[in-house]
């Protein structure tokens, strides 16, 4: 039995249809709105470079195999064996953690004097956001943050019932509301806007419905608008 | 010593002998069915039904996917449909489905007639069937889990679900786990004591390697989830908080105990996948596999490498950055020894001359999809990166490019390949191009475009989408392409039946292999080879063509029946060299019903019928025993005769029999279970909120050092019985054996008493924690008069002689590990109180 050859040209075609498709969205993690998105964001495109290439390099051997037998007859298993499991990869990956994890220190909330402290707490199936350091006493908001457009701003996360998990895609990478922890996540939006999040942690029945608005003001407006929101209910 | 039993000149009288006696009983005896061939079958068959239903749930998700707004189920409905999903596919399709593949090639690639528990093997086949019904009535009936197949604490505990629900998940997936427990211990006692004559570690055939570091990860992968899913059921009954913060407990507990279980589950279902891949590819590829021996120092670093980084799943949970780093640069290495396979496959097939015939479709199929999902798996093992995807679209296209490519199309391979062995027959035409087809782009057009709907920001399990969001076209796609892909799987299940009814005969060894399978008749007889073969290479059949013949006629070792005995070799595990003669059990009905038994005690615990749950399992352990009764022998034989001019001990009087083996497996798993029940206590001590607990626990010295002493003299009069002067007199091994089980009840009475004293476990995750483990050390001491009274019973009812001691042994081992654990469990207790207190 004999197959029509291959072609691998299948990838390539739905790629870039896909980047055609654009990256824009109301949740997209490509469409940015703040540096610790954008960081991540390149590190996608740098990543997805590298994987196609090697992918690339996987698929060209095999079709050789098939193109004209027996190729690689003369090549001594050690080039493969040392050479494509071990001095590849670690070529390819040891560049990579070093530049994640440098990355993603640079996004870590590390303490810094004016970073903008608000309290984010999860229950099923809202978010209710405390900011105490507002003008005139504690403030409060439910679905809804206001933050100062490209100002740091410190979300101290929790939650009150089940896990959940804090995400704005357009802003920063996401996080877990666990009952009994406190977890700390930097976001800044650098234009004054609405960002949409979601909740990204399954919680139950409402888990679709649970989304939250960041709604970023211009920071001289930032003050005022605190003001007229509610006092916290306890 | 007597000559061996003269084999039959007529290859036709010698099956005819063999079958006898090897055969599985007709009817109603088909329950009492234990040959490996029949329970692997089983297995194969009753998980692709499963693969069906799981199919049906993920064509039911696609369909409400497929539109934003879809009215076509609702939140309750989706939320147990992909809980199902998940979990079906996991637990009831991929670990039994190569558990049985495993079952039914190994012992005739090891050239052995049977595995080396048969019973053990029907036993894990009605468990797995009868938890995995659990877990189908209750989606029949609408109440099925619903909390994600990773059954997050505190979505799980009974104040968010306080249906059966989850309770159904907890125990319908323990049930199954007792099948893959079973099949760990049975695959690496088969593979490192059941095969030919000869054939040394370094001949053995690499697929046997994979099952065989496979099997070892079960064994202590399975145990952390098995402890969790019983503490959380505790939690959930009892209300023992162990992952209510409120009271000491940590939900993050549950998370490390299932991904440390969950995790390298992902390299227990790709292993195995990877060993059909190792044996099919060089086959079709005309050329010896490169780098035999690469190949399996890579599988043994993936399995150490495995255990070492289930944290990659929790990068989200708040973890300090820089233990993350550690836990990313561990999965990013994972890709090394993959790499190393990946491309000694690829020189493989440059320097073969390969065949693409239709199992090769379906292995470039598997590269096609598992190199693109190790490649995002690299990606997400990046934190930053997967702070963004985690819990994403993204995370499930990765996923199912790892599973479905890391296992599907290798198994698919593996049916067309395995197919004339299975049923004797081959192909006239095969739809098996187009069902590839179907399958191959159905799946990249469902999957590939996921990635990007992950990208566009659309999280896991929401159940709908708004049509602003700008993921419509993305989903839409999707479900296309999954139902192509379901009609590829259509398709394959039609082409495996009109190939199975209406295929022409196959010839013996129809791809020109070289491993011993394809020295069996095809269909094989029960009894695998009508005698066994001595192995002196790698491919014994590549040198000799009419192997197959030969045994077939009785040439090779125990070509003969001898007393109406099931005969097997059994060999020293590293030289292959022939140690004894292991007797195997005819079919008995026991495992069916012992399973059943075994199903009273869960199904008991589902509806809080404790009473007759206790019921249940005393009744299921005295079942258990009974299955001795037709095991062991009452006479000592002495060496027997083995064919070919040799002789050989049988197992019951030779020094390393499979099943002390098997004793010191099940406590491999045992001391996993303990050391992860002393972590939980130890990271709820450092990690939860609401410590140190309002009050401490002091046992007191008295009765723990009673304890420990117990345990020291059970041990220590367990292998006295042994000694020289005891083992040979009956009336001096027997006083021991009483001690011994005195012993064991005193250190069960001690255990107790300090139980006693520990203040209600309700109220702290501390004291429930301390609780478990008195409660796991009192099981260790009841079951130890249980062996302790097993012995002298066997000692006194003939079984046991000066050299048939493996009862005895086999408890001393027992009393060994129990005082172990005893010792450890108080260490605990006295030291906690302590170290808190400083």
């Amino acid at each position: 039995m004999r197959l029509p050859a291959f072609r691998f040209t299948g990838p390539a075609v739905a790629a870039v249809g896909l980047t055609l498709a654009g990256c824009t969205g109301p949740l997209s993690t490509l469409d940015t709105a703040g540096p610790a998105a954008a960081s991540i964001a390149t590190l996608w495109w740098v990543m997805l470079a590298g994987a196609m290439a090697l992918f690339a390099l996987v698929v060209a051997l095999l079709l050789a195999a098939f193109v004209k037998p027996g190729s690689g007859a003369g090549t001594r298993p050690l080039l493969w064996l040392a050479g494509g499991g071990l001095v590849l990869p670690a070529f390819v990956l040891t560049p990579l953690l070093f530049y994640a994890l440098w990355s993603g220190e640079r996004l870590l909330a590390h303490p810094l004097s004016g970073a903008i402290r608000i309290e984010a707490e999860a229950r099923q199936w809202q978010w209710t956001f405390t900011y105490p350091d507002a003008a005139g006493g504690p403030r409060s908001t439910v679905n809804v943050l206001h933050v100062p457009a490209g100002s740091p701003v410190d979300l101290r996360i929790t939650s009150a019932d089940v896990i959940h998990s804090f995400w704005v895609p357009r802003l920063a990478g996401k996080i877990d509301a666990i009952p009994g922890h406190t977890n700390m996540l930097r976001v800044v939006a650098e234009r004054p806007g609405f960002y949409r999040g979601v909740c990204a942690e399954f919680c139950g029945t409402g888990h679709t419905g649970m989304e939250v608005l960041v709604e970023a003001h211009p920071p001289d407006e930032y003050a005022a608008r605190l003001v007229r929101l509610a006092e916290p209910v306890h | 010593m007597t000559a061996p039993p003269a084999p039959p000149a007529d290859p036709i009288r010698l099956h005819k002998q063999l079958d006898a006696v090897w055969r599985t009983p007709a009817g109603l005896g088909q329950l009492a069915a234990v040959n490996h061939s029949v329970i692997g079958r089983r297995f194969i068959v009753t998980a692709l039904v499963f693969f069906a239903v799981g199919g049906i749930l993920a064509m039911l998700i696609r369909a409400q996917l497929a539109t934003p707004r879809s009215a076509f189920l609702g939140p309750d409905i989706y939320n147990q449909i992909f809980t199902m999903h998940g979990t079906v596919m996991m637990f009831l399709f991929a670990i039994p489905l190569f558990e049985g593949l495993a079952m039914y090639l190994l012992p005739k690639m090891l050239g052995a007639r049977d595995m080396a528990f048969p019973r053990l093997s029907a036993y894990g086949y009605w468990c797995y069937l009868f938890g995995g019904s659990i877990l189908l009535l209750a989606l029949f009936f609408g109440v099925a889990p619903d909390g994600g197949w990773f059954m997050y604490t505190p979505l799980s505990s009974r104040t968010y679900t306080p249906g059966i629900n989850a309770d159904v998940w907890l125990i319908g997936v323990t049930f199954v786990e007792i099948s893959a427990l079973s099949a760990a211990v049975e695959i690496i006692v088969t593979v490192l004591k059941l095969r030919a004559p000869g054939m040394s570690l370094d001949k053995m055939p690499l697929f046997a390697w994979y099952m065989l570091v496979t099997a070892f990860m079960m064994l202590v992968g399975f145990p952390p989830l098995i402890l969790g899913s019983v503490l959380l059921e505790v939690e959930r009954a009892f209300n023992l908080p162990f992952f209510d913060p409120a009271r000491g407990g940590d939900p993050l507990l549950w998370q490390h105990l299932f991904w440390l279980f969950g995790h390298p589950e992902v390299y227990i279902i790709f292993l195995p996948a990877a060993g059909v891949v190792s044996t099919v590819l060089p086959v079709l590829a005309r050329r010896e596999i490169i780098g035999y021996l690469w190949i399996v120092v890579s599988i043994v670093a993936l399995a150490f490498l495995s255990f070492g980084l289930w944290v990659h799943h929790m990068f989200t949970v708040g973890i300090p950055h820089l233990a993350l780093a550690f836990f990313s640069a561990a999965s990013t290495a994972v890709a090394v020894p993959t790499a190393v396979q990946i491309f000694a496959w690829i020189g493989t097939l440059l320097a073969g001359r390969p065949q693409l015939k239709l199992p090769m479709l379906f292995l470039l199929g598997f590269f096609f999809v598992f190199v693109a999902g190790g490649l995002t798996g690299v990606m997400l093992a990046v934190v930053p990166f997967n702070w963004q995807v985690h819990d994403t679209h993204f995370v499930v296209a990765h996923l199912h490019y790892v599973l479905v490519g890391g296992f599907i199309f290798p198994m698919l391979a593996a049916a067309y390949y395995w197919l004339p062995h299975f049923t004797g027959r081959s192909p006239r035409h095969s739809l098996g191009t187009g069902a590839f087809w179907l399958i191959f782009i159905g799946f990249n057009l469902t999957f590939l475009v996921m990635h990007w709907t992950g990208l566009m920001g659309m999280p896991r399990r929401v159940y709908t989408y708004s049509p602003d969001t700008g993921w419509e076209w993305l989903n839409l796609i999707s479900s296309i392409g999954g139902f192509l892909m379901a009609m590829g799987f259509a398709l394959f299940a039609v082409d495996l039946f009109l190939q199975w009814r209406f295929g022409r005969r196959a010839e013996r060894n129809p791809w020109s292999a070289g491993t011993l399978e394809w020295a069996t008749p095809m269909p094989p007889p029960a009894y695998n080879f009508a005698s066994l073969p001595p192995v002196t290479a790698r491919a014994p059949l590549a040198d000799a063509r009419d192997l197959g013949t030969e045994l077939a006629r009785g040439r090779g070792y125990l070509g003969f029946v001898r007393h109406g005995w099931l005969e097997t070799l059994g060999v020293e595990i590293t030289s292959g060299r022939v140690e004894q003669v292991v007797r195997l059990p005819r079919p008995t009905y026991l495992p069916l019903i012992s399973a059943l038994l075994t199903g009273v005690f869960f199904v008991s615990v589902l509806f809080k019928l404790y009473a007759l749950a206790v019921l249940g399992f005393v009744a299921a352990v005295g079942s258990l025993l009974l299955w001795s009764v037709t095991s062991g022998d009452r006479r000592d034989r002495g060496p027997l005769p083995i064919g070919c001019g040799e002789v050989a001990p049988p197992h019951s009087e030779a020094p390393d029999a499979p099943s002390r083996w098997a004793m010191v497996l099940v406590l491999v798993a045992d001391a996993t279970a303990f050391a992860s029940l002393a972590f939980g206590l130890l990271f709820l001590w450092v990690v939860a909120p609401n410590w140190p607990p309002p009050q401490l626990i002091e046992p007191g010295l008295t009765k723990s050092a009673l304890v420990i002493v117990a345990l020291a003299i059970a041990a220590w009069s367990g292998g006295r019985a042994l000694a020289p002067g005891f083992l040979e007199a009956p009336s001096r091994r027997d006083l021991q054996m009483i001690i011994a089980a005195a012993a064991q009840t005193t250190a069960l009475g001690g255990l107790i008493a300090i139980l006693m004293i520990v203040p209600d476990p309700t109220r702290h995750a501390y004291t429930a924690a301390t609780f478990a483990i008195l409660i796991y050390a009192a099981m260790h001491a009841g079951l130890g008069v249980i062996f302790a009274l097993f012995g002298l019973w066997r000692s006194r009812n003939g079984y046991v002689s000066a050299v048939r001691s493996l009862d005895l042994r086999i408890a001393v081992l027992w009393h060994k590990a129990t005082l172990g654990i005893g010792v450890a469990s108080l260490l605990l207790i006295h030291s906690l109180p302590w170290a808190m207190g400083q």
